[in-house]
């Protein structure tokens, strides 16, 4: 066992002090000590993306990330992007559009799109295949996905426009 | 997958990391992104006791373009290069190589002093620094050397780079004329099968000077002095490019893997240096 440390983490905005080893994985410290079980850990490889997380405002895959690392950092996981009472343009998008269909993938799809959005609010259909490029699907053939983020676009979009 | 237990340093500045490395030798080892190290360090193919987070040393990170000379704190990310205005004036190849480089995700952490001190024959930057005629800065407790990108690399994972010194940056003169790098690649975040960066600059109808560079075909990055010496006064016709792309392949020791056998990756070879020469020709 190697030796504990403080660690301190802003996650969905609120303010966590917990004890951990340095090489604890970040996403097992979101999942097993805060049980924030919305970042999956999929292939635990950094391929699969089902782990995105935010961190810093960066699109992170948090089980390439050791729980030392994240000391001071500010995070965000799909737990603080809406709720099932109040989904977020983006959740009630990928709902609208079938944009999932085991939903495995889902948390880590639509945390990236998230910042994918805040980075190009307006991307082409390629911009957004290419965006999303590290997380992988293997239910929807991407199709209803990209549909999802282009139309939560346009709502985001459609909303400002409206508010001008 | 866990990796080995180590101790943690963050140092606040290059003195308190050199110092860490100082007092545990080749025990420690610096952590610039993580996203080669972590994975080797899960694996256990890789063991550090000593592990030297360089985040928050903010002399590392940056991107200046000064008097025609490009420099990047070895701590500056992908993700930022690509964002930098600046850089992609002075040196658009730099973003055109980095958008191929891994996944969105990866790019966000993956730094370019990782990318080229690691050593690793994958590495999209060692060959592209190559091309460039970069400069590497290395600092130890014993001072500062500058050694070019193009004397870096000794053989795979081992460069120049001694236990108790830290890569701070690299530099390069920003480069003119046209350019391209060309990446084969089996999916996204995959290393390549072949990769190719070129630069060259014509006048009066001319190539007055090409540099090419590859990536993932010897177990370290290849510079051709011949492939560019093929190019330099011709007009860039067809049997230019032809001899270019001879010369090239003629320089890389490719061998089997699960990307192809050694004859497939040097066909794929010729193709893509071939490609990159004539989009380098076609812009310059």
């Amino acid at each position: 066992m190697g030796k504990k440390m403080q660690i301190a983490l802003t996650v969905n905005g609120e303010a966590h002090e917990l004890l951990a080893e340095p090489r604890e994985l970040l996403i097992y410290v979101l999942r097993e000590r805060l049980n924030l079980t919305g970042p999956h850990a999929g292939c635990e490889t950094s391929h699969c993306g089902a782990c995105t997380i935010e961190m810093n405002g960066k699109s992170v895959k948090s089980c390439t990330v050791f729980a030392a690392q994240a000391n001071g950092a500010t995070i965000t996981t799909i737990e603080g992007l809406g709720s099932p009472d109040n989904l977020s343009v983006l959740q009630q998008s990928f709902r609208e559009h079938h944009g999932l269909q085991c939903g495995y993938c889902t948390p880590g799809m639509i945390t990236r799109a998230h910042r994918l959005l805040q980075e190009n609010p307006d991307p082409t259909e390629e911009e957004v295949r290419f965006g999303i490029s590290g997380n992988l699907c293997r239910c929807t053939g991407y199709q209803n996905i990209v549909k999802s983020i282009l139309a939560a676009a346009a709502t985001i979009n459609g909303a400002k426009e409206a508010a001008e | 997958m866990i990796a080995a237990a180590f101790e943690y340093h963050r140092p606040a500045d290059l003195k308190g990391a050199l110092g860490v490395l100082a007092e545990y030798g080749d025990d420690a080892r610096v952590l610039a992104g993580g996203h080669s190290l972590i994975p080797m360090m899960k694996l256990r193919m890789a063991s550090v006791d000593h592990l030297v987070d360089l985040q928050d040393i903010a002399e590392l990170k940056g991107i200046r373009v000064a008097n025609g000379r490009v420099t990047i704190g070895a701590m500056t990310t992908q993700h930022e290069m690509i964002a930098s205005t600046d850089l992609s004036k002075a040196a658009p190849i730099m973003a055109e190589a980095a958008v191929q480089i891994a996944d969105p995700q990866v790019r966000y952490m993956g730094t370019v002093g990782g990318n080229v001190a690691n050593g690793d024959p994958g590495n999209d930057m060692p060959g592209l620094m190559q091309c460039l005629d970069a400069s590497f800065t290395l600092v130890g407790s014993d001072g500062t050397r500058e050694v070019a990108a193009r004397d870096f690399y000794q053989s795979a994972y081992v460069t120049s780079r001694e236990d108790g010194e830290i890569l701070t940056q690299i530099s390069f003169a920003a480069p003119t004329g046209g350019y391209a790098y060309e990446k084969q690649k089996r999916k996204i975040g995959d290393y390549a099968t072949a990769a190719c960066a070129v630069q060259l600059t014509k006048a009066g109808g001319k190539v007055t000077s090409a540099a090419v560079a590859m990536t993932n075909l010897a177990d370290t990055p290849i510079f051709s002095a011949a492939a560019g010496a093929a190019l330099v006064g011709t007009t860039g016709d067809a049997a230019a490019v032809k001899a270019a792309v001879t010369a090239a392949v003629a320089a890389i020791n490719p061998t089997g893997d699960n990307r192809g056998p050694a004859e497939f990756k040097r066909h794929i070879a010729g193709i893509i240096i071939g490609r990159a020469i004539t989009r380098a020709l076609s812009r310059a």
